[in-house]
């Protein structure tokens, strides 16, 4: 708790007009994006974005969904899946083998990872388009599934194995003194004790590959194989002018992120809050 | 997004047991897809910048040509110009608004938590989805520029055609990346704020040390590895801003927003220059990994401890 926070002190205007403030800049645009996609363009062009609309409807959805948004949703669903999957099945195991084999072979490979999180994925588009067009999976969902999910192991890795630290030295040599293989202390004292990193883990790579961009814009082209953002782009570059529609569109690419929002919103937190440090 | 806030060093050893002790073999699996998939384009990164290749056949040596060309290449030049100025923009807007606001949202007050509940909104929305709504937002015809000519009616504002002055470009392109990442700052620095000892508050509330005071000499030296956590991943992350501006501007106008990473793009994948594009590319890893390297160097980040204590 801050200074600020504490009873019986005059109230902090700056505070007041900071936060006020910001929640203008941040609402507003939210706003605008709900309002707009409920109108009819002809309203939203007459009467400008902040406007109070006089009358609403939901055909913009109509329009967006007839515009093979449903295709480009699934398509997005399943490289989310997919790339969760990847990540639930490889990064615990590595955590676990980082935090307790003290060996040097494996503090290389916690090195390796550190060193991952700094390679931004623009520096190797060019070679990834080589690569995957050279293996002939170009404009096929794994193409897109593949890196997605590897630029997402090393803070997966982080985060796992910080969440692992947490466990107590006293479990594992309570488990291991009643002789139990590394095997069993993985499946019986680990993963159920790591469940928060797992949770954070799970979420952190979904929204990843939900809002991913650059991958499948530069490993897919054709419309079977679009995921949800390329859509939108595409959708704004041939109806631009349509914003109420536009604005349908994003609304509903936010849905299932604010579904899993609103049940895992600690998870998200504590592994986006965690990334500060002390 | 990356984050390198890691417990490092190896903790003293909890006995000599090694019964229960999981081999290598266990970090064998992601090791190998991590270099599979991400580290063997990095070489290959290197590879390509040394040939010519428009996507058609197989890539021809070529030797030096495209580093040689690229270094008389007055766009490339002008592009690093551009992205040290969006981010160092992007580090002056964004790290004084989302510090005070992770300070203040780090007290447990109930209208603390609802409000951090909305400032949180623009993280779930994707690059992608952000652009777009303010592209639309700030078209010079049907948006706010229209709507609110009081405010955006005068030269400073371009008289509300904003994409089309190099000034007004990048100021769009600035506030777009602090609406987009403010939130996911505050929250590391309310994460930072919380860790900070409550005892230290009440030693200074003693000695009389008013709030301002407090802030200056508790609150900002305590967050001093939370501030270089948090600059560095907007240094990295403005290096490879991509999405916002092949949307909201595409480099125009002329080259004036033309980013060293959307460079690239546009060499890549419009031109169909992958050569040079790679050229661009090597040059990207190098400088993002050395600003890494320096500042887990200066800071001692590898040897930060807990980073989920305080939540």
């Amino acid at each position: 708790m801050t200074s600020s926070a504490q009873p019986g002190r005059r109230p902090n205007y700056a505070a007041g007009v900071l936060t006020a403030g910001w929640l203008v800049i941040v609402l507003a645009p939210i706003y605008v994006l709900v309002k707009a996609s409920l109108q009819t363009q002809t309203d939203y062009n007459s009467s400008g974005p902040l406007s109070i609309p006089d009358h609403v409807t939901p055909s913009n959805f109509g329009t967006v969904i007839h515009s093979g948004f449903l295709r480009y949703f699934v398509n997005t669903a399943i490289i989310t899946a997919a790339v969760v999957a990847i990540v639930v099945v490889l990064v615990p195991p590595v955590a676990f083998a980082i935090v307790r084999n003290r060996g040097r072979t494996v503090t290389l490979v916690f090195r390796i990872f550190l060193l991952g999180l700094t390679v931004p994925v623009q520096a190797v588009i060019v070679p990834l388009y080589f690569v995957i067009t050279k293996v002939g999976l170009y404009d096929t969902l794994i193409a897109v599934i593949l890196p997605t999910a590897a630029f997402s192991l090393p803070l997966s890795t982080i985060i796992m194995t910080g969440s692992m630290r947490d466990i107590t030295g006293d479990l594992y040599e309570a488990m291991a003194l009643e002789g139990a293989t590394s095997w069993h202390i993985f499946r019986h004292l680990v993963l159920p004790l790591a469940r928060g990193g797992m949770a954070t883990i799970i979420i952190f790579s979904a929204l990843n590959a939900w809002n991913g961009f650059l991958l499948p814009l530069i490993l897919s082209q054709s419309a079977h194989v679009r995921v949800f953002t390329l859509g939108l782009y595409d959708f704004q570059t041939v109806s631009s002018i349509n914003a109420p529609a536009i604005c349908a569109a994003v609304v509903l690419s936010i849905v299932p992120i604010l579904v899993v929002y609103l049940f895992a919103r600690r998870a998200l937190i504590r592994g986006l809050m965690g990334v500060g440090g002390k | 997004m990356t984050a390198l806030a890691v417990r490092g060093g190896r903790k003293k050893s909890s006995g000599g047991l090694q019964i229960g002790r999981p081999s290598f073999l266990w970090s064998l699996p992601a090791l190998l897809y991590f270099v599979v998939c991400a580290l063997v384009p990095l070489g290959v990164v290197i590879w390509l910048s040394f040939t010519s290749w428009n996507a058609l056949g197989s890539p021809a040596w070529v030797g030096t040509d495209n580093w040689t060309s690229l270094f008389h290449d007055a766009t490339l030049i002008h592009s690093f110009k551009v992205t040290a100025i969006l981010t160092g923009l992007g580090i002056l807007t964004q790290t004084p608004v989302s510090l005070l606001l992770g300070v203040w949202a780090a007290g447990h007050e109930r209208n603390r938590a609802i409000l951090s509940a909305l400032y949180f909104i623009p993280l779930l929305m994707s690059a992608t989805a952000i652009s777009i709504v303010w592209l639309s937002l700030l078209n010079p015809y049907y948006g706010l520029p229209r709507e609110l000519h009081w405010l955006f009616d005068n030269s400073l504002l371009g008289h509300g055609y904003l994409f089309s002055y190099t000034g007004t470009a990048i100021g769009v392109l600035t506030f777009v990346g602090m609406w987009q990442w403010t939130p996911f700052h505050t929250l590391i620095y309310q994460g930072g704020a919380r860790a900070i000892p409550e005892v230290l508050y009440q030693a200074a509330a003693i000695d009389g040390a008013g709030r301002v005071r407090q802030f200056f000499s508790i609150t900002l030296p305590q967050l001093r590895n939370t501030i270089i956590t948090s600059v560095v991943l907007i240094l990295v992350g403005s290096f490879t801003t991509f999405d916002s501006i092949l949307i909201l501007t595409a480099g125009r106008p002329g080259v004036s927003t033309t980013s060293t990473s959307y460079y690239m793009y546009v060499n890549g994948f419009e031109k169909f220059q992958f050569g040079n594009a790679s050229v661009i590319g090597v040059l990207l890893v190098v400088v993002t990994t050395l600003i890494s390297l320096i500042v887990v160097r200066v800071s001692g980040w590898d040897k930060m401890r807990s980073t989920q204590e305080g939540v």
